[in-house]
């Protein structure tokens, strides 16, 4: 670790927390490996996206002053969640007192992909990981962070993951017919819309099947959590795996 | 019936909720396409939202002055502050022509004041002329789409349709067979109506004339036969200069279907020799939304129906789903503001994927003003259980200590219960999905062990 | 008071932040404009002619209702201008003069006194157009620019025959307009 390396707090989703603590670790020693000086506030609980988006954001001002406050003292948050990230950075209350600190915050929170790729500026990363990988695109991650180009706009090509991941030796790369749908989690909505939740979920993964993907990565657990569910549910041989865990596998 | 009910019942036929699904993903693929061939693309989308901005900012003045031009023209124009008042002035015009029977082109606008089941109560035949909309007149349906009116149908449906309606042969489902029945039909239909209606694209303030684009050519077909034409047009509708055309009516066509422009765009400024135009100027809530800072915007709406056709819940739960006039995206910003407590459950028909915002020739920001509206209906329209499971949640992520004990029961309880609880019906993750397997500790713990 | 006074008023009661009206930039594409053009049009579904192949077509094809309003082809007419357009219900071909053409999509400009009758470019059953192949332009914005704030009475950019997709999305020529589309490039 260098000594004048910047501070990172991490910012770990509640249900990574709490479902996915390997994706925590992996993202910690990730960035670790990367030469970071990482520290984890052990005070910090969720960001309220699952209120706001649900129609509370009015109840969500003390969720947000305390996330605030838990990540002022440092140069930069990481999360490994690019929804997580975008509800921080858009959709928090004004929080009345901590207009300073909230601003900052908005401009020194960063998905982590995006922070390897854009504040560390990494351009590659050597490592090896002989695996088909399917790409899934968060919808807040691309069309809210601009991890990758959309589908949708007349823009040049670009995905910051798939700079990352192309790079490992051994990856195939899958092409999907339809490269940035959107997997039907959607937060609330997966339980009050269960129906067309789960069938935008099966059809994201026909589309990993039928392009022979193996292992499904993305950058949001949310997208996985709902796809690997029906996945198991439906018994079908696809492996699933946070982006940061792969790199830091391929890293070792 | 609300969205998600709504949208059950139409995925229960798989085979055609796919179909659905497929079809408007080849028109959105289409639009993907076309849209890339032009380079300033995303420049004339800044440009279009821009002047349409710029409109909403100088309404009553543009409107004024399409009036008075408009008047200078010779064009008759008329106010109707909402639907009733519309109906009603279309009635009068009717009337005094003494006329029985009326062909009208496509218009969102009149679907919205529901003007067909009011002329017919008042004894007025109505024969909407585009293809789709007449497939769904004959089935007394709404159209399922802006655009595409008859896009929920398959060919069989309608050949069945038409066998009853126009005599075709039975079992012909060939496309053009079922077409040219219909053109026979409708061209009867033009050369005897007195008097046509169509809706209207764009109004332009600077020459006091009005567009409307058409495939088919029915707007036209039906207008320049009849002695009177009735244009009825959302007061949001106005561009400054004429000029202005270039910018939408490059992005209008493409959006919708992929093709460059429109077969026919017409433009008209004042009546044939002997003949009548009259519009109508409609408000119907558009100014109580253009006083909604948050929504304002989503007047800028061109009617193009490329955030149906993106959208994976639209494609999948189809245009009758949201059970109001205009379905999709864009009608889940629109209808809460006519009608909130009807219309509750529209802004939560939506992953916030953001697709439809990205695709929006005008760049409505729509996906996130569904989020504005998610907050608008659970103060008043929420339902007081969610409300307080809710506010329990919010104690218990601003309280660090309450956090870690209530996600610990919550991993221990995944890993005590039986299954049978975990997948009841009642928990509806569970249905169809698995949960994850609860690990051992959470990232928390570990940290705390390992770490510090 | 009236829906106008109304109308105006709800929305000059609010306080609206104020917006610039943005210029449009005169936006073109490189190629070839009849080209493109020809491309446009086919892909419109309409076809692009020289003169003879259309005089070939059109003597081969045994239309006995035709008007012509082109000072190109006067002598090809057979029927004069009715003065009600609903005379217009059997006529075959229509051949008009366009006023100029748009490369990016095939759009031809048509006013009041190109169509003699305003419908008869739909109710014909074919429809040719006579365009002049130093009328063309590029983009939309330069044929707004080129008509400016003119006085038309009525003004169309046609840019094929009538079409639609409304039964399952399967393309069919000839909805209730005109079933084709000629232009004769000369």
């Amino acid at each position: 670790m260098k000594a004048n390396s910047p501070s990172v707090a991490l910012f770990i989703p509640c249900y990574v927390d709490q479902f996915y603590p390997q994706v925590g670790i992996a993202t910690l020693e990730l960035l670790e490996k990367l030469g970071c000086q990482v520290t984890y506030p052990l005070g910090q609980t969720c960001c309220g996206q699952p209120l706001a988006n649900a129609g509370y954001a009015r109840d969500t001002v003390g969720t947000a002053s305390h996330f605030i406050e838990t990540f002022n003292d440092y140069d930069y948050v990481v999360c490994p969640s690019g929804s997580c990230t975008l509800h921080v950075k858009e959709h928090f209350p004004a929080i009345a007192g901590l207009e300073k600190e909230q601003k900052a915050l908005e401009h020194k929170i960063y998905e982590l992909i995006e922070f390897i790729t854009d504040v560390l500026k990494i351009e590659k990363l050597e490592g090896k990981f002989p695996h088909r990988v399917g790409f899934h695109s968060s919808c807040h991650g691309q069309r809210g962070l601009h991890l990758s180009s959309g589908s949708e706009l007349n823009q040049p090509p670009y995905n910051k993951a798939r700079k990352l991941l192309e790079n490992l030796e051994g990856l195939e790369w899958v092409e999907l017919s339809r490269t940035d749908e959107c997997c039907g989690f959607g937060g609330t909505f997966a339980v009050t819309e269960e129906a067309l939740s789960i069938q935008m979920g099966k059809d994201r993964l026909a589309d990993h099947q039928q392009h022979k993907t193996e292992i499904l990565t993305g950058g949001d657990m949310s997208c996985i959590m709902h796809l690997q569910g029906i996945a198991t549910r439906s018994k079908q041989e696809l492996k699933f795996l946070h982006l940061a865990e792969i790199l830091n596998k391929a890293l070792l | 019936m609300t969205h998600p009910e709504n949208a059950t019942e139409f995925l229960k036929d798989s085979q055609k909720s796919k179909w659905h699904d497929e079809t408007l993903w080849f028109v959105r693929d289409k639009r993907d396409k076309v849209s890339k061939g032009i380079p300033e693309w995303e420049q004339l989308r800044e440009l279009a939202s821009g002047i349409k901005d710029y409109v909403l900012a100088n309404l009553a003045d543009y409107l004024e002055e399409f009036e008075r031009n408009a008047i200078k023209n010779g064009i008759i124009v008329h106010w109707a502050a909402d639907s009733e008042e519309h109906n009603r002035l279309v009635l009068e015009i009717l009337q005094q022509q003494n006329c029985k029977a009326v062909v009208k082109s496509k218009s969102i606008l009149t679907e919205e004041c529901h003007l067909n089941p009011y002329l017919e109560k008042h004894g007025v035949e109505v024969v909407d002329t585009d293809l789709g909309e007449r497939i769904v007149q004959f089935l007394n349906q709404p159209p399922s789409h802006i655009v595409l009116p008859a896009i929920h149908l398959k060919k069989r449906e309608i050949s069945e349709l038409f066998h009853e309606k126009l005599h075709t042969e039975k079992g012909n489902e060939d496309p053009a067979y079922l077409t040219q029945a219909a053109r026979i039909h409708l061209r009867e239909k033009f050369f005897g109506a007195k008097v046509a209606i169509t809706g209207v694209n764009f109004g332009i303030a600077e020459t006091g004339e009005f567009v409307v684009c058409t495939n088919e050519g029915n707007a036209d077909m039906g207008v320049h036969l009849a002695q009177v034409h009735i244009a009825c047009m959302g007061i949001e509708k106005i561009l400054p200069r004429r000029k202005d055309l270039g910018v939408f009516l490059r992005l209008l066509a493409r959006s919708a279907t992929g093709q460059p422009i429109t077969n026919y765009n017409s433009h008209f400024r004042n009546p044939s020799p002997g003949k009548e135009i009259h519009i109508i100027l409609v408000d119907n809530g558009r100014t109580a939304q253009l006083a909604r800072e948050k929504f304002r915007n989503s007047l800028k709406c061109i009617r193009c129906g490329a955030c149906m056709n993106t959208c994976p819940i639209y494609r999948r739960s189809g245009g009758f789903s949201y059970n109001s006039t205009v379905p999709g995206p864009i009608g889940s910003i629109l209808s809460p503001g006519l009608d909130l407590k009807k219309h509750s459950s529209l802004p939560f028909a939506s992953t916030l994927c953001g697709s439809c915002t990205d695709v929006c020739p005008v760049k409505i920001n729509i996906h996130e003003q569904l989020y504005e509206w998610r907050q608008e209906v659970t103060k008043t329209h929420g339902e007081f259980a969610k409300g307080l499971s809710m506010k329990l949640a919010n104690g218990i992520f601003k309280s660090p200590l309450a956090y870690k004990i209530s996600g610990s029961m919550m991993r221990n309880a995944l890993k005590s219960l039986p299954n049978s609880l975990i997948y009841h019906p009642l928990n509806i993750w569970g249905k169809n999905r698995n949960l994850p397997d609860p690990p051992k500790e959470s990232f928390q713990q570990w940290y705390q062990k390992n770490r510090s | 008071m009236s829906s106008r006074k109304k109308i105006l008023g709800a929305i000059r009661e609010l306080i609206l932040e104020p917006k610039v009206l943005p210029d449009i930039p005169n936006f073109s594409s490189p190629g070839n404009l009849a080209e493109r053009f020809t491309q446009s049009i086919s892909s419109n579904k309409g076809e692009v002619m020289t003169k003879s192949d259309f005089k070939k077509w059109f003597s081969t094809s045994g239309f006995s209702k035709v008007i012509s309003l082109s000072r190109h082809f006067p002598e090809l007419r057979t029927l004069p201008l009715p003065e009600d357009p609903h005379d217009l219900e059997t006529l075959e071909v229509a051949i008009l003069d366009g006023q100029f053409g748009i490369a990016e999509n095939g759009a031809i400009w048509l006013e009041d006194t190109q169509l003699g009758l305003r419908a008869l470019p739909f109710a014909t059953e074919h429809l040719v157009i006579v365009l002049d192949r130093n009328k063309l332009e590029d983009t939309l914005h330069q044929g707004y620019d080129k008509i400016a704030v003119a006085h038309s009475g009525f003004g169309l950019f046609l840019a094929g025959p009538s079409k639609t997709a409304d039964i399952e999305q399967s393309l069919v020529i000839g909805a209730q307009g005109a079933k084709s589309l000629r232009v004769v490039l000369m």
